[in-house]
């Protein structure tokens, strides 16, 4: 069977890998690219120029019953229990070697798939995926379980076991950064893996299936399947023969695949969904860092972060203050080729994510909301989206209440901390929150009271591989990074050894 | 004649290694200010194989300054974990890329067998060092719950402790290194490591691989010298925070003093055992050579120079004639290599020291006067170096010196005994309590006798195995605080309580 190789030359680029790239684009499975059962493809577009980048091969029900035997069969011969923690360490701090190795390849790959900017790509997407790979490789051989005094006549103690199989189905907002979220743990605690990148953005994850075996993990271990969510990504939660499923994306698809497990084998969820998190600017705090960090926790990564700042709630005694620089510090981003190195902001991912984010701003504008910023597309060829701002809501407002998912951020009035808390925790999500602020015993009264998994005081979206990150309500289940990501993929065995007992009958 | 030139050394198998030979402080090779030297020998030949730099007390003091300095600006809480782990890995990497030079040399100054070295000394310290590696972005505090309601936190932090001694001793130089310098290091301390003045050379070797590693100047420093010189001057410091000591109980004891009389500087000791092994009716003996094969290791390996090494054989009468058997004809592999430990195959090999050599003489004899059987050896080797002849002894009384006192030689004491409960009273009757272990099929027997033994580590059908994820200490005399495991991080961090009142400063 012939396999796709997906090829890109990048000399025009304006700045980064100016070199081409040609790699396999068909399914990784068992250490080797396989064309699909059925030979369907799924066509690139690149989100800058609008145009084709080729077709990448994607994944039927069929091909996942055959990775997961293969990820079966790995589980039950050369990794699992078979490979010990330091074996399974060094791999993972290999790869983390190898992507660092290929930095300036992947980065381009994964602007030209996404459109983020270049210059991001690099130094946070890329450097962190290796950063999340090593600190996992760091954990493999400290899975620790118990001993537990029960009484002398018994010996108990707990084995933190890999599960076996799981599935992990990542989305297009950060392709090469939440697959090292999801292979970390889940290989350095022993399990096997399939795969499913988003069929939208799968080149870094196909070109690292070429680092995966470089870096000398078994056939089976890794098996990278890129495919349709209503084929290849419904096959994984339903599928009968893996035990555990990790996702991260939208909350509707969440619903959908915590059904498909319960209904199937009862296989274990953790689940990152969606957001819609409070930014809140306190009148003690700095103004023109608040500015800044607020415009950023909108904007970045074309406001396609799960965890985006999208209501800014301020203060009303320095509203107008707020605004003036709120304003002018998102005047000064940079729209453009993600490949050019001042760029902030390139496309967004799609055209139907396009079309979904222009949707919402005509809805706010029909609501009634002034839009006080952008609101139109940016330029004429490419998903760009100019940043927009909506000043003058209500929480009943659609723009309010539900994730949008682009550069599109919505800013309201607040008098006093009590009625802050109820607007900010008034949303069926919990992912983020901050809160700005220079006085610290109020800062943190209000991080406690903030129904959020995470809360930043005085910044926005600073992430750290060893601090765990996941929702409260129904932005997810479960915590990922740090070693809270360790409890996803271990199956807790609790061992009794009864030493001198003597049965009741 | 001080120095601080490398000097070039040529192996029996031919090899040639340029080894530093000043004082290594700041990542710099300089002479000892006072122009001390230390010469190291080589067990075999009895001849010099170098002539080093020896720290005196004002070296200390330098040493201590550029640790201190070095604490308070290049390391500690200046640089994230995940930075201390990556240099921690590159170093380990480095003495991947090295193991054979440095098993070489490990074997060289030591007297050891290269082919052992490179096997078991090099992975060993190199996967010490990886364990840690990791660790060191992953050293949590607690945030604990005190009064949510009042506005009042409380949490942790766990904090480098500074400026840490180590005291390293001459059986595995290379090992101890690793097991000393990796959660160190990992938790963010600065370190002044003194080798033993018998076997200086690798460590002074490894210090150029820090330098290559990218560590900055004064993280690691390395100061060959004499116990009762530069160590007794570190452990009396007043600007060093702690000392970790590996070495004899005696030793021990002093430095334990040392540090309570200079400035209660925190102490961790790894002394000397007795080990007792046990053989019971109930262990699978069709697997007799095995576990014969696990006590030979258990005691001659290193030639019993080891803290843990299983000296004090117990066998249950019922199986005790076909066990002693197997044991006395396979004890002779032992001497393989000896006149050479770069032989193929060598195992065995000299004393490190003339000095240690009599001593091991002088017990074996005070055994003789003492009425008990040299059952195999007992004696010198009759050719070049200092060597003796592994030893099994019979006939032996608790009371008995060979019996009672560490003998850091590879000589085995062998007792016979007739119940469970009369071995575990044998076994515990010791002032030392590093390592036990014992053979046995009976789960019970196993859970009973295991819960019982006052050791450190009690091995269950093997002996001496090691992981850097498993502590390893003594109890009673063989020492205080646990090294390896998450455990060792304990010993170079300290908790710092955080209680804070957020309560005030509400807005409006």
């Amino acid at each position: 069977m012939a396999t796709r190789t997906f090829t890109y030359d990048f000399s025009n680029e304006v700045s980064g890998f100016r070199k081409k790239s040609s790699f396999p684009s068909g399914l990784f499975i068992n250490g080797e690219f396989v064309d699909s059962v059925d030979g369907k493809t799924f066509e690139l577009i690149n989100p800058t120029t609008e145009k084709s980048l080729g077709h990448i091969t994607v994944a039927s029900e069929k091909d996942i019953d055959i990775a997961v035997e293969a990820a079966q069969k790995a589980f039950d011969t050369t990794w699992g229990l078979h490979a010990s923690g330091q074996e399974r360490g060094k791999l993972l701090i290999r790869l983390a070697e190898l992507i660092e190795e290929n930095i300036d390849e992947l980065a381009a790959l994964e602007s030209l798939d996404s459109g983020k900017a270049l210059a991001f790509a690099k130094s946070w997407d890329v450097q962190e995926a290796a950063n999340v790979l090593r600190y996992y490789g760091g954990w493999a051989d400290k899975v620790h379980g118990k001993t537990v005094e029960v009484d002398e006549a018994t010996l108990a103690y707990t084995r933190h076991e890999p599960i076996g199989v799981v599935g992990q189905i990542t989305p297009w907002n950060f392709p090469i950064w939440l697959l090292s979220w999801k292979l970390g743990p889940a290989l350095a605690t022993g399990n096997t893996v399939v795969f499913k990148p988003s069929e939208w953005t799968p080149l870094t994850a196909l070109r690292i299936a070429s680092l995966i075996k470089e870096a000398g993990f078994p056939p089976g271990v890794v098996n990278i399947v890129p495919g349709l969510g209503n084929v290849a990504g419904a096959a994984i939660s339903s599928h009968m023969g893996i035990e555990k499923v990790a996702f991260t994306g939208s909350t509707a698809v969440g619903r959908a695949l915590m059904k498909a497990a319960a209904s199937s084998n009862l296989k274990r969820v953790t689940l990152e969904l969606g957001g819609k998190s409070p930014t809140l600017i306190l009148d003690d705090c700095n103004l023109d860092h608040a500015a800044g960090w607020a415009a950023f926790g909108i904007l970045a990564n074309q406001g396609q972060v799960c965890s985006a700042g999208t209501r800014v709630y301020v203060q009303d005694s320095i509203y107008d203050k707020f605004m003036e620089k709120f304003i002018a510090v998102i005047k000064r981003v940079k729209v453009g080729d993600p490949f050019h190195p001042e760029t902030f902001q390139g496309p967004q991912v799609s055209k139907i994510q396009f079309d979904r984010i222009m949707n919402y701003i005509d809805k706010g504008k029909k609501e009634g909301a002034t839009c006080l910023l952008g609101g139109q597309q940016h330029g004429t060829e490419g998903y760009f989206i100019q940043p927009t701002i909506f000043t003058d809501v209500k929480p009943e407002m659609t723009i309010v209440k539900e994730e949008i998912f682009g550069p599109v951020g919505v800013v309201a009035k607040f008098s006093n901390d009590e009625e802050l808390i109820k607007l900010a925790n008034d949303t069926v999500y919990g992912l983020a929150a901050a809160v700005f602020s220079e006085n610290i015993s109020r800062a943190l009264k209000l991080a406690n009271a903030l129904k959020a998994g995470t809360v930043w005081v005085n910044s926005y979206n600073t992430i750290r591989t060893n601090v765990p990150f996941g929702g409260y309500k129904q932005s997810g289940q479960g915590r990922e990074l740090g070693e809270y990501a360790l409890e996803n993929y271990t199956e807790v065995k609790a061992v009794h050894v009864n030493l001198s007992g003597s049965p009741p009958i | 004649m001080s120095t601080s030139l490398p000097t070039l050394l040529t192996f029996p198998n031919g090899r040639e290694l340029t080894v530093p030979t000043g004082l290594f402080i700041d990542n710099k090779f300089v002479p000892s200010i006072e122009g001390a030297t230390i010469q190291s020998i080589n067990p075999v030949t009895e001849e010099v194989l170098a002539v080093v730099s020896s720290a005196t007390a004002k070296d200390i003091d330098i040493a201590v300054a550029s640790s201190r300095h070095a604490f308070r600006t290049v390391w500690g809480r200046n640089i994230p974990g995940v930075e201390r782990g990556k240099l921690l890995n590159r170093l380990a990497d480095l003495m991947e890329r090295d193991t054979d030079p440095l098993g070489d040399l490990e074997a060289l100054d030591n007297g050891k067998s290269a082919e052992v070295a490179r096997a078991v000394d090099l992975p060993e310290a190199i996967a010490c060092l990886r364990y840690y590696a990791g660790w060191s972005d992953k050293i949590f505090g607690q945030t604990i719950e005190v009064d949510d309601k009042g506005h009042k936190s409380a949490s942790t932090r766990i904090e480098p402790l500074g400026v840490c001694a180590q005291i390293i001793p001459w059986n595995y130089t290379i090992m101890m290194l690793a097991w000393k310098i990796g959660p160190a290091l990992a938790a963010g301390c600065t370190v002044i490591l003194k080798p033993s003045e018998l076997t200086p050379l690798p460590a002074l070797k490894l210090a150029e691989l820090v330098v290559e590693a990218g560590f900055p100047p004064g993280v690691f420093n390395c100061v060959p010298s004499f116990g009762d010189v530069g160590g007794a001057a570190l452990t009396s410091h007043l600007d060093v925070d702690k000392v970790a000591f590996t070495g004899s109980t005696a030793t021990g004891r002093k430095i334990m003093q040392a540090a309570a009389l200079s400035n209660l500087k925190k102490v961790t000791l790894e002394l000397g055992g007795k080990s007792p092994h046990i053989i019971f009716a109930s262990a699978n003996l069709k697997e007799g050579p095995r576990s014969c094969e696990s006590c030979h290791w258990g005691v001659f390996l290193n030639q019993g120079q080891d803290c843990v090494a299983g000296t004090r054989l117990y066998v249950q009468a019922k199986v005790y004639d076909a066990f002693i058997e197997e044991l006395l004809h396979s004890a002779k592999e032992w001497t393989a290599g000896y006149g050479d430990p770069f032989a193929e195959g060598a195992l065995g090999g000299p004393l490190v020291s003339e000095v240690q050599r009599d001593k091991v003489a002088a017990y074996v004899d005070s055994a003789r006067a003492e009425g008990a059987s040299i059952v195999y050896g007992g004696e010198r080797w009759q050719g070049k170096g200092w060597y003796y002849l592994p030893t099994i002894i019979g006939d032996v009384t608790p009371t008995m010196k060979v019996v009672k006192e560490e003998i850091f030689g590879p000589v085995l004491v062998v007792t016979k005994f007739e119940t469970e409960e009369e071995v575990i009273a044998l076994a515990n009757d010791s002032t030392y309590g590093l390592g036990a272990g014992f053979h046995s099929n009976d789960a019970n027997q196993c859970q009973r006798v295991l819960a019982r033994l006052e050791a450190g580590t009690v091995w269950v059908n093997q002996y001496g195995q090691l992981y850097p994820q498993v502590p390893f200490g003594g109890y009673k005399q063989s020492g205080m605080g646990r090294e390896l495991g998450t455990y060792a991080l304990e010993n170079y961090t300290q908790v710092k309580s955080v209680l804070w009142d957020y309560s005030g400063g509400s807005a409006q």
